[in-house]
């Protein structure tokens, strides 16, 4: 089993893929991918009971992107964990590549929903949830969110649908990285107190600092309960590991140009070594 | 006096049969479970049952999820929400991925009356009809309604499926069984083709009678799948009468005349004329009132297929 120590030099590689797929591409959304890597590599690479050589596996724990621009973060991780191989990356988002701008459901091995308009996701992870409830299986469901996303109304339907429902095997996980396109969250449409919504919708919620893996592992791997879904809410920075995008808004839809490409891989390989 | 049933009863009834013989099943809906008579279902299989309360984008989302784990799911409600509220949250989740989610509405058409354009769905075909990978279906009748439930839930991927409210005249026999993707020549003509679907079939019926009487053969087509469209069966008809009238409870724009103008234009083109809602939205009124007040009648359908057949030597 990987410690955290591990998980977090494999959450620099996943950024470092994720610099070059979308500088590759000249397009995509960098910002959120680099703040969601650290529970990637958790989740791909240590909770998520899953079998990247039968992606198929109905005993694989599901995972739905709700926030699916952050598609590169999501594709570099599969690559990694040998959904595919690696030599895929780089066509992201170019004509007749699988690995579309956003994830399509059925096109990449390990997808497991299509997504990418936001507010959604949440909805399809109660389905799969409820389906395995209601036969009777173990498997888990996560579900990452952004948190700019949760402005949209639907995923609180889907809030009171897990409660109502006791989707026990429901983890939502929000990336609480408190920017979205027009800058701040809580200036654009204010989220807070949003771990009180979460509880006051029937959520065991749990605050967490989503770039400390020992914490963001034990969170994920805290035994679930039996009547209730889990919110965790990590608390993250935009473009996490590359000094000039943290905290960066621009830097939400927007690739590095070729110098500030070489400038993040070279942080970033500076800090896997 | 033709018999009359009631489709969405007939639909309840198809689905507590395959609450029995389908444990694969799940029917959702959103409070509206008496009235889409999906309630029938929750009777057989409360188990299999998902109440999701006002929030139709989630009921398509939880759809969406349930036919990824190998359900095949039902979800219900009235038109107009089902296609309307949730329409890009079908296309994402539903369409994209060709996931087996059957949204299959109550409650569409102008015939649901009294309760006004807030809920009568004219739009819904082309809502839909516009979206790749979704079947667009639409019985004429209460057996049809019966019938198509088993073949859509037979066939893998999104279907759309439309019912009014009101009872509607019974046209076909109980075992006539339906196929998806096939017309259906209901009687035969020679001078014009009147092309219907759901209850406007029997319009239909009813303007051949008419016309019959001023010595104009019209032959009717039952158009009860949309899409995909049997273009065969379109083109084959309007060759041999030479002009052709559609007729739905829906706008004109977007639903079954814009589908068979679509295949006229580009396959046999011919003088057309179209009944339907006339880019309006409906209102308040008896279901007779309204069919009277927007052009929907027997008789409007008549009229139109008489100007459809006066334009073959002039056009």
């Amino acid at each position: 089993m990987r410690g955290p120590s591990e998980l977090s030099r494999i959450a620099d590689c996943l950024r470092l893929d994720v610099i070059n797929m979308t500088s590759e591409a000249g397009s995509g959304h960098p910002g959120g991918s680099l703040s969601a890597a650290d529970l990637m590599a958790a989740l791909y690479f240590r909770v998520m009971k899953h079998r990247p050589s039968d992606p198929s596996w109905d005993g694989r724990d599901r995972f739905v992107l709700s926030k699916g621009h952050v598609a590169p973060v999501l594709y570099a991780a599969l690559a990694e964990a040998g959904y595919f191989p690696r030599s895929e990356l780089p066509k992201l988002r170019k004509m007749g590549s699988m690995l579309q701008g956003h994830p399509v459901r059925g096109k990449v091995p390990g997808v497991e929903m299509s997504t990418g308009s936001l507010g959604q996701g949440l909805s399809m992870a109660c389905g799969i949830a409820l389906a395995a409830k209601m036969d009777g299986k173990g498997h888990r469901t996560f579900c990452l969110l952004g948190d700019g996303e949760l402005q949209s109304g639907q995923n609180w339907e889907a809030a009171m649908f897990a409660a109502h429902y006791k989707l026990s095997n429901l983890v939502a996980v929000v990336d609480r990285n408190r920017l979205q396109i027009v800058g701040c969250t809580e200036e654009a449409m204010a989220l807070e107190p949003l771990a009180d919504k979460f509880t006051a919708f029937g959520w065991e919620t749990v605050r967490v600092d989503g770039h400390d893996m020992d914490a963001l592992v034990k969170a994920l791997e805290k035994p679930l309960g039996k009547e209730r879904p889990r919110c965790i809410i990590m608390d993250t920075v935009k473009g996490k590991g590359v000094s000039f995008m943290e905290n960066q808004a621009g830097f939400h839809g927007r690739a590095c140009n070729q110098d500030e490409r070489k400038c993040a891989v070279d942080e970033l390989k500076e800090a896997i070594e | 006096m033709t018999e009359r049933l009631v489709q969405r009863n007939y639909y309840g009834k198809a689905l507590a049969e395959l609450a029995r013989t389908r444990k694969d099943v799940v029917v959702l809906d959103a409070d509206l479970a008496d009235s889409t008579k999906t309630s029938e279902f929750r009777k057989v299989a409360p188990e299999r049952f998902v109440e999701v309360g006002i929030a139709e984008q989630n009921m398509i989302g939880v759809a969406s999820g349930l036919a990824a784990s190998g359900k095949t799911v039902f979800a219900s409600t009235f038109a107009v929400f089902a296609t309307g509220r949730c329409w890009e949250q079908i296309r994402l989740s539903v369409a994209y991925p060709k996931l087996n989610v059957k949204i299959v509405a109550t409650h569409c058409g102008i015939s649901v009356g009294e309760d006004g354009a807030s809920h009568q769905a004219l739009e819904d075909i082309s809502l839909m009809r516009s979206l790749p990978n979704v079947a667009v279906v639409s019985p004429a009748d209460a057996h049809q309604a019966y019938a198509a439930t088993f073949e859509i839930a037979d066939r893998e991927g999104p279907c759309y499926m439309r019912m009014g409210r009101s009872e509607v005249p019974v046209i076909t026999g109980e075992g006539d069984g339906f196929e998806i993707g096939k017309a259906y020549v209901v009687s035969d003509g020679s001078d014009v083709t009147l092309f219907g679907t759901g209850q406007m079939v029997h319009g239909c019926i009813e303007a051949a009678k008419i016309l019959g009487s001023k010595s104009i053969s019209a032959q009717v087509v039952n158009v009860s799948t949309i899409k995909p469209m049997d273009v065969g069966a379109v083109l084959k008809a309007a060759k041999s009468t030479g002009c052709a009238v559609t007729a739905e409870e829906h706008s004109v724009i977007g639903g079954l005349g814009s589908a068979v103008a679509e295949c006229l234009v580009e396959g046999y083109p011919v003088p057309m004329e179209r009944v339907g809602t006339m880019d309006t939205f409906g209102e308040s009124g008896t279901p007779r009132q309204l069919f009277e007040k927007y052009g929907l009648t027997p008789k409007d359908i008549a009229a139109a297929a008489e100007r459809a057949v006066a334009r073959k030597s002039r056009d």
